[in-house]
């Protein structure tokens, strides 16, 4: 079996995010892009899997700029086989992500796709489940942990209000929640040898997919400052702000 | 002039969940500017009857229900399968769900068999008719429109207020013939976080811990007894979560819960980008953190600078003695 993990190029999760002064995108000078956290949790399962022997490969796989590559080379520095770069330089929303991810599965013979919940740019959490539709398959969103074992995958999942543990046939989607694992770091041994790993290149065209979104970003502002407040000195006048200045006790 | 729209109600025991009153309010604010029909509810489960009839004082059309086996426990394509057949049911072209872990999970989905693009997790409904909503933590608030003729969103609980019930006008009715794919899955078990204690979303106070309480104990030890004492819910920053000192479902965060209660209390958290991004709207931030320049302090409308292993105990003393008072 062949797993295949989706991963995105986004900005560090540190860096200060503002909107560039045509309010159509962010200020990119300096920013550092790193995986998406989810993703990389993603690869590390995968590995995981691959190395406890149930999966032969492991391909990483990226939508966007040539710029890509260097996260796909990250994940294969991780462990990761080979990668796929489908290169586009513009917009890609979930609906256009997920045609795009669904015909690169079909490509190839996989048995399971794992990927982040969500990415930390666009916040969007759909990729996941829309790619699960568009292959018909079952999916296990927001998993904490993950067992294969006869044609199943026993997926815990992190839902409002506990952890609900849900068994689905495989190939399934599963999409990754933080506490599922601890991704490895990329070594230097790793990172040279990824160097070397095969990396294909595609275009949306070689796919037969459209370049088209179903959401438009008409603007994008800046959120209200909130305005820092003042410190108290000690825990009584702590209460006593609280219950005449804020009024909420 | 549009179709109608379809709103997802969660339901427990018959009574439909805030969550569900606040994607209906949402689903208002949209009606007012798409132009669309009416507005109909779908409820699924054991006791969706019951919900759905209590559905019929928010002025809805329809209210629909199912209490059928295949919905007594959420499973993502028997979900989808109903709310589809829901929406095709009362010809609506929005589909409306709150973003809980249910209606984030599913929504997606319907997309694929609808064309339609989705606009996650919105904050917003603005005058032009745009849907604004939180992109990279909350540092960019995108106003998006979605292109395709049929049209799916999901709403933030905790940026809408619940809607008020109007008029009784509309009528329930059973959803039927909802054929679910045999590649559901099954639910082997569920291993609740709960507690007594309100639930974090939905709170009016929230009390948070960071890692600075060292340890699973020291939650139980410092925070559970503020939070009972200001009858608050409990919640965790992702380092607290990472470390295992809280379960991920009280995680307050960019990739947890979103919550803007009355009052948060942020107790040993320092105040990382994507915490900030789970509580900033809330209306009064308090604090406690032993070191001054912890960014938490610029959100904060009262800083205790203070040792929480002294400054904690003595606040839940205080707040219960003026409780008492």
């Amino acid at each position: 079996m062949k797993i295949l993990v989706p991963v995105k190029r986004v900005p560090d999760y540190e860096a200060k995010i503002r909107v560039n002064s045509e309010k159509n995108g962010i200020v990119t000078d300096g920013i550092k892009w790193i995986v998406n956290p989810f993703d990389e949790i993603a690869v590390e399962e995968a590995i995981k899997i691959r190395d406890g022997g149930g999966a032969e490969e492991v391909v990483v796989v990226g939508i966007g700029p040539e710029d890509s590559v260097t996260q796909l080379r990250y994940g294969m520095a991780m462990g990761a086989d080979r990668g796929i770069l489908v290169k586009h330089d513009g917009y890609v929303d979930s609906d256009l992500a997920s045609r795009v991810l669904a015909e690169v599965y079909k490509k190839g013979e996989y048995g399971l796709i794992i990927m982040g919940k969500q990415s930390i740019d666009s916040d969007a959490n759909q990729t996941s489940q829309l790619l699960a539709e568009r292959l018909n398959l079952p999916q296990a969103c927001f998993a904490s942990k993950v067992e294969l074992s006869d044609g199943k995958a026993i997926v815990t999942r992190e839902v409002d209000g506990g952890l609900e543990t849900i068994a689905v046939s495989t190939p399934c989607v599963i999409s990754t929640d933080l506490r599922l694992n601890e991704p490895r770091y990329a070594s230097l041994p790793g990172i040279m040898k990824a160097k070397k790993k095969p990396m294909e290149e595609l275009t949306l065209a070689d796919l037969g997919v459209e370049d088209s979104t179903k959401v438009r970003i008409l603007r994008m502002n800046p959120p209200a400052e909130r305005s820092a407040g003042r410190k108290v000195e000690d825990v009584a006048a702590l209460l006593a702000a609280l219950q005449n200045e804020a009024k909420v006790l | 002039m549009s179709g109608s729209i379809l709103v997802f109600i969660e339901q427990a025991s018959g009574e439909p969940q805030k969550s569900g009153l606040v994607a209906l309010e949402a689903a208002r604010q949209i009606q007012a500017k798409w132009g669309n029909g009416s507005i109909s509810t779908l409820c699924l489960g054991a006791g969706a009857k019951g919900a759905a009839e209590a559905m019929l004082q928010y002025g809805v059309a329809k209210a629909l229900y199912s209490e059928e086996a295949s919905f007594s426990q959420y499973r993502a394509i028997a979900y989808e399968a109903a709310f589809l057949k829901g929406m095709e049911s009362v010809g609506a072209t929005v589909g409306i769900a709150a973003a809980t872990t249910t209606g984030k999970d599913f929504l997606p989905r319907c997309g694929v068999q609808l064309d339609a693009g989705q606009a996650s997790d919105i904050i917003a409904v603005n005058d032009d008719g745009s849907l604004r909503r939180p992109m990279y933590a909350g540092d960019v608030l995108a106003d998006v429109e979605i292109t395709s003729e049929k049209k799916l969103v999901t709403v933030r609980t905790s940026a809408f207020a619940a809607a008020e019930p109007t008029a009784t006008s509309g009528t329930s009715e059973e959803l039927n013939g909802v054929a679910v794919g045999e590649n559901a899955g099954e639910i082997t078990s569920f291993e609740a976080s709960g507690g007594d204690r309100p639930e974090l979303t939905e709170a009016d106070i929230v009390v948070s811990g960071g890692r600075a309480l060292q340890s699973e104990e020291n939650f139980e030890k410092y925070i559970f007894p503020l939070a009972d004492a200001l009858g608050a819910a409990v919640g965790a920053s992702r380092a607290a979560v990472d470390s295992g000192y809280a379960p991920n479902d009280w995680q307050v965060g960019q990739t947890g819960k979103i919550v803007a209660p009355n009052l948060y209390v942020a107790v040993g958290i320092s105040g990382a980008i994507q915490h900030l991004a789970g509580m900033k709207d809330s209306k009064t931030i308090v604090a406690i953190n032993k070191d001054p320049e912890a960014p938490i302090y610029e959100v904060a409308d009262f800083g205790l600078v203070a040792d929480l292993y002294e400054a904690v105990p003595e606040l839940t003393e205080k707040v219960k003695a003026a409780k008492a008072g």
